[in-house]
């Protein structure tokens, strides 16, 4: 089992990344630490108390609970965190964070929006993969991570789904339209 | 368009997606079915590869593997032999899928090393991007075994050119440190040469990998730090690192190189501000500072303080009140900027600033800043509020005239909700302040009985009620208790009824005026629904209306002060030998220093204390002397003294000893460490000799073979000397035969062995070796309950002290007997002091002692009078010959 607690020189320092949306329903989350959040109820009920805690304060900024440094920053409707040990320097997170918020916001084109964000999600399930490995930090520079992860940013907006879901919400407004003119 | 009921089907099944897309909140992930997900996945299967159903398919199966869907060995291995057919498709968003899926996979399906040719092909292939994920995956998959197969490509990987393959290798490589150290060691050459990297990650990771591979040489890390404290690091991560691993050091040398903690000072002067805090950081946190060393660290800390990053700001507060522990006087500095965050919007860091400002302030401030906190104490984690109130409970001890501002916000805060570990927090800060302030007395006690009225925890009253019952009584007017105490008993859980029930009869005993009134209450507990209650009652009951004084006082105040485990093995013993002709005889049973009631003390802690590891508290040489058949004659273990030196700790044999005391012997365990790597030991033990001639030494046990680094232990028996003498000094010497061995292997060069000697320290029986430290609860009611036949008094000077607490100190050591009712604090500018001490004697005698020392302000000179009662003349001769 990794070391994130104790050992000071330990690279393990990442307990967590976790996306919440305003709801603090979970969007996307990947846990490192084993010992602090081994099962599926222990990391909900943290998200619930940590969302509660950061839910208030909007901009960027940084707690401690239940032992674990949390670093957050949200937008719109979405809340990124990074959890890590508390023996780990403070900003080394920080600039995990940073590196994670503005990767996602390249990849998103700066539309960082949980309806967005779920469209992209295998190209943010890379992000995260390439910027933690198993508790390592393993990039903080977020060009570079992008580079790494985002292969197809054209491809995303035009899968099948998305254009067949374009087309039916054309038509609904379109129908409303319709249904508003006849009113009048 | 091929038909129109096509499409209205299509578009009802959107619309249901759609309706689900709502309740979810638009995440098409958040309520996915694992069976549905599985069923899928059978479309990896198919030919060709329809890309973008699968990618699709294969994110889904991804994200509920992460989210914690739990997911069975069989459907895994189905879904993992899926993913493989996967890698006949070249899409490069796919196939990374595929690894990460490979990497989730990887626990829970079997089979999975199936992959490794495959990914051993794209980790040497000619797509970087491939082949970066690509080891990370292979590592994660592969065993010791596997891995050597793949050693070269590793080896090629670490230096490669491109930063994330190298990284990526270099990761890898310290999670198998955990499971195969032994190749990861052989790639130290690559490793080294991966630390001149241009790139910061790779610099980081290679010199974090480095350190691990050396971490046990402590000469190569020295040398390590040395070497790259040098030729500066471009990397701050790798900067950073190379701080904690010289701070490492400092820890561990006895004898630390000064060129390292010059290293840690220098930067302080870096560019980044990431290495500035780690290194004032590091530097606060090693031992043993002078105020000089620490002042830049401050300095620098201070600067943090003002940053813009909320993380930097609370990183300096942090480290600013974990300082403000040690040395106060440093932080003292920055209390300017420290209130500038009383108003910070980050509740965190307000907190921090608060209570950093409340160790460090000056008493004028207290009222200010405890109003700056109840403003928002409500707002704050129950973690912070506990840090709020363990800086109250310090300020407390620092300021105790300060107490009548805490107390009601203690009490304040203790009305609000809170966890039950926020709870316990305050109750025990009350507590101690209680006992550390008698003025403070009444006030708590009557926040504590108001607290108890409505009380969730039965842990906390039955803590708050055994502390009514031994503080009350002795206030002025203990009778407007009973009535609290008397409600729990009517209305609370069994466990909090019998408390109360003991508390009461602790008011019984104490206020002989109230016993009557007692007796009352306790007549109508005797009617209970749990027996245990009533058997208290009864018990009670029994004491209070028919016992003499001296029984209700040793059974109903004191309690047991036996240790548990000794009881529990001689009630055993007792049972087995099935001879219930003589009682049970409690004096056999080894005491201990804490009644079997007393609630462990916690410790005001930090926020992230580092847990340390318990030390072994109920007697941890019991089982160890036990399972020597010589000594099970002796009974048991009377008392077992610390351990003390009798070898300078660098010498080339090191000795230490533990005395064991027995009803009518002792023994002395040795325990030897032989530091020569290129000897063998044999036949060791320590020979003792007394220049009087009065101990003896009746037995002794041997080791046998005592080879390098280890550590065994010799024993020798003494007789306590008819003569009657419980004290004395004896010479040690240390005898074995040597035999040289070869210092790599051990194995013995030959066979052939000479004698050797080694003068040991002299071994020294003190009377507190025979005095186990006791505490009475209520001195003057036991002193009392002793009879005067018993008594010897003496007066003498003291040379060798200077002050009154000192000899204090002293004389408890000297008689081995613990102080009482916290006696042995003594007020500042008092010329004269009693000491209230006590202890039982081998063999289960009570011993009491009042100690009264004077200083003369002429000369300075100390006098001591001590008063020495026992229930035995003897006992009393013998413990007032150790001061005399």
């Amino acid at each position: 089992m990794a070391d994130f607690d104790t050992n000071p020189t330990s690279l393990y320092s990442i307990k967590g990344i976790v996306i919440l949306d305003q709801d603090g329903n979970r969007v996307v989350a990947k846990y490192y630490d084993r010992n602090t959040f081994g099962t599926v109820k222990e990391q909900k009920a943290f998200e619930k108390s940590l969302f509660s805690k950061t839910s208030r304060n909007t901009s960027a900024d940084i707690v401690l609970l239940d032992g674990v440094t949390c670093l957050y920053r949200s937008n719109v409707d979405l809340y990124f965190y990074v959890l890590g040990s508390t023996r780990e320097n403070e900003l080394f997170l920080d600039a995990t964070l940073t590196c994670l918020y503005d990767a996602v916001s390249v990849v998103l084109r700066k539309n960082v929006e949980k309806k967005a964000l779920v469209d992209a999600m295998d190209t943010v399930m890379l992000i995260i993969d390439e910027i933690c490995d198993e508790g390592i930090i393993m990039e903080t520079d977020a060009q570079a991570v992008v580079q790494r992860s985002a292969l197809k940013s054209d491809e995303v907006s035009f899968s099948d789904q998305s254009v067949s879901q374009l087309g039916f919400s054309f038509i609904e407004s379109a129908n409303k339209q319709f249904k508003w003119s006849l009113l009048k | 368009m091929s038909g129109a009921p096509k499409t209205k089907g299509a578009q009802s099944s959107r619309m249901k997606t759609n309706k689900k897309d709502e309740e979810s909140g638009g995440n098409v992930y958040a309520h996915l079915d694992k069976t549905s997900v599985l069923q899928e996945c059978r479309a990896f299967n198919e030919t060709p590869i329809n890309i973008k159903k699968c990618t699709h398919s294969l994110t889904k199966l991804i994200y509920i593997i992460q989210q914690g869907e739990p997911i069975g060995r069989t459907e895994a291995t189905e879904a993992f032999f899926g993913v493989t057919k996967l890698w006949q498709s070249k899409d490069v968003n796919l196939r990374r899928m595929i690894y990460l899926a490979v990497k989730e996979l990887a626990e829970v399906s079997d089979d999975v090393i199936i992959v490794t040719s495959s990914l051993t092909k794209d980790m040497t292939g000619r797509e970087d991007l491939y082949r970066a994920a690509a080891i990370r995956a292979l590592c994660k998959i592969t065993d010791t075994g596997m891995l050597q197969t793949i050693e070269r490509y590793m080896k090629q990987a670490i230096v490669d050119r491109n930063s994330a393959i190298s990284s990526s290798a270099i990761a890898s490589s310290i999670h198998l440190m955990r499971k195969s150290s032994e190749v990861v060691r052989r790639w130290a050459n690559e490793v080294q040469e991966a630390v001149s990297s241009d790139n910061h990650m790779v610099q980081y990771h290679s010199l974090a990998l480095l350190y691990q591979i050396r971490a046990n040489d402590r000469l190569a890390v020295n040398k390590l730090v040395q070497k790259f404290s040098k030729n500066a690091l471009r990397s701050p991560y790798a900067v950073c690192y190379l701080i904690r691993i010289a701070t490492r050091c400092l820890v561990d040398d006895d004898q630390p190189d000064s060129s390292v903690f010059t290293f840690i000072e220098s930067c302080l002067r870096h560019k980044s501000e990431m290495v500035v805090y780690e290194a004032a950081r590091a530097i606060v946190s090693l031992p043993q500072t002078t105020p000089s060393e620490i002042q830049p660290a401050i300095t620098a800390l201070q600067m943090c303080c003002t940053s813009p990053k909320a993380a930097v700001r609370f990183a300096a507060v942090r480290t600013l009140n974990k300082v403000a522990m040690a040395h106060p006087n440093a932080v003292m500095s920055c209390n300017v900027d420290l209130e500038k965050f009383i108003t910070d919007s980050n509740r965190s860091i307000a907190t921090l600033a608060i209570t950093t400002l409340l160790k460090t302030g000056a008493e004028s401030s207290v009222e200010r800043l405890m109003q700056q906190i109840s403003g928002f104490v409500n707002e704050i984690s129950d973690e912070f509020k506990i840090v709020v109130v363990d800086a109250i409970r310090s300020l407390c001890s620092r300021y105790p005239r300060k107490h009548t501002v805490m107390m009601p916000f203690l009490a304040k805060m203790l009305r609000n909700d809170g966890s039950y570990d926020y709870k316990k927090a305050i109750v025990e800060t009350i507590i101690a302040i209680i006992e550390e302030n008698p003025d403070a007395k009444v006030a708590g006690l009557a926040h504590l009985c108001e607290f108890i009225e409505d009380c969730e925890h039965d842990n906390l009253s039955t803590r708050v009620l055994h502390l009514l019952g031994r503080e009350a009584p002795k206030t002025p007017n203990p009778s407007s208790y009973i009535r609290f105490i008397y409600n729990r008993v009517i209305l609370e859980s069994t466990k909090v009824r019998a408390a109360a029930v003991t508390a009461l009869a602790k008011f019984g005993a104490q206020c002989s005026d109230l016993r009557p009134s007692i007796q009352v209450l306790l007549k109508r507990c005797l009617l209970d629904s749990d027996d245990e209650v009533r058997d208290r009652a009864t018990f009670y009951l029994k004491m209070l209306t028919e016992a003499s004084e001296s029984l209700i006082h040793n059974f109903i105040l004191d309690g047991l002060q036996v240790s548990p485990s000794g009881l529990e093995l001689k009630i055993l013993d007792y049972l087995r030998s099935q001879t219930y002709s003589s009682p049970f005889d409690l004096r056999t049973v080894p005491v201990t220093q804490q009644a079997l009631s007393q609630p462990e003390k916690r410790v005001p802690q930090l926020v992230e204390e580092e847990e340390k590891p318990k030390a072994p508290k109920v007697e941890p040489y019991a089982a160890q002397l036990a399972a020597i058949p010589q000594f099970a004659a002796l009974g048991p273990v009377f008392k077992s003294s610390a351990r003390i030196a009798l070898t300078e700790s660098i010498a080339e044999y090191t000795v230490h000893m533990i005395k064991h005391t027995f009803a009518n012997a002792m023994v002395l365990q040795f325990e030897c460490k032989n530091t020569m790597n290129d000897q063998l030991l044999l036949d060791v033990s320590v020979e003792l000799e007394d220049p009087d001639g009065e101990w003896e030494t009746k037995d002794t046990i041997i080791i046998e073979k005592l080879p390098y680094g280890e550590v065994h232990s010799a024993y020798s028996l003494l007789e306590f000397p008819d003569s009657g003498a419980i004290a004395g000094s004896l010479g040690a010497i240390l005898k074995f035969k040597v035999m040289d061995v070869d210092p790599t292997s051990g194995e013995p060069d030959s066979d052939d062995t000479y004698d050797q000697t080694y003068v040991l320290e002299e071994v020294d029986v003190n009377v507190s070796d025979s005095v186990q430290s006791v505490a009475k609860t209520a001195f003057a009611s036991a002193w009392e309950a002793l009879g005067d036949d018993a008594t010897r008094e003496e007066t003498f000077q003291l040379s060798t002290v200077e002050n009154i607490p000192d000899a204090v100190k002293k004389v408890s050591e000297i008689l081995g007997l613990v102080p009482c009712e916290r006696s042995d604090r003594v007020p500042e500018g008092k010329t004269q002091h009693t000491v209230y001490l006590s202890g039982v004697f081998r063999g289960g005698y009570d011993v009491l002692s009042k100690a009264t020392v004077a200083i003369d302000p002429s000369d300075n000179s100390i006098a001591m009078n001590i008063i020495i009662k026992s229930n035995e003349p003897l006992v009393s001769d013998l413990v007032i010959s150790a001061v005399v």
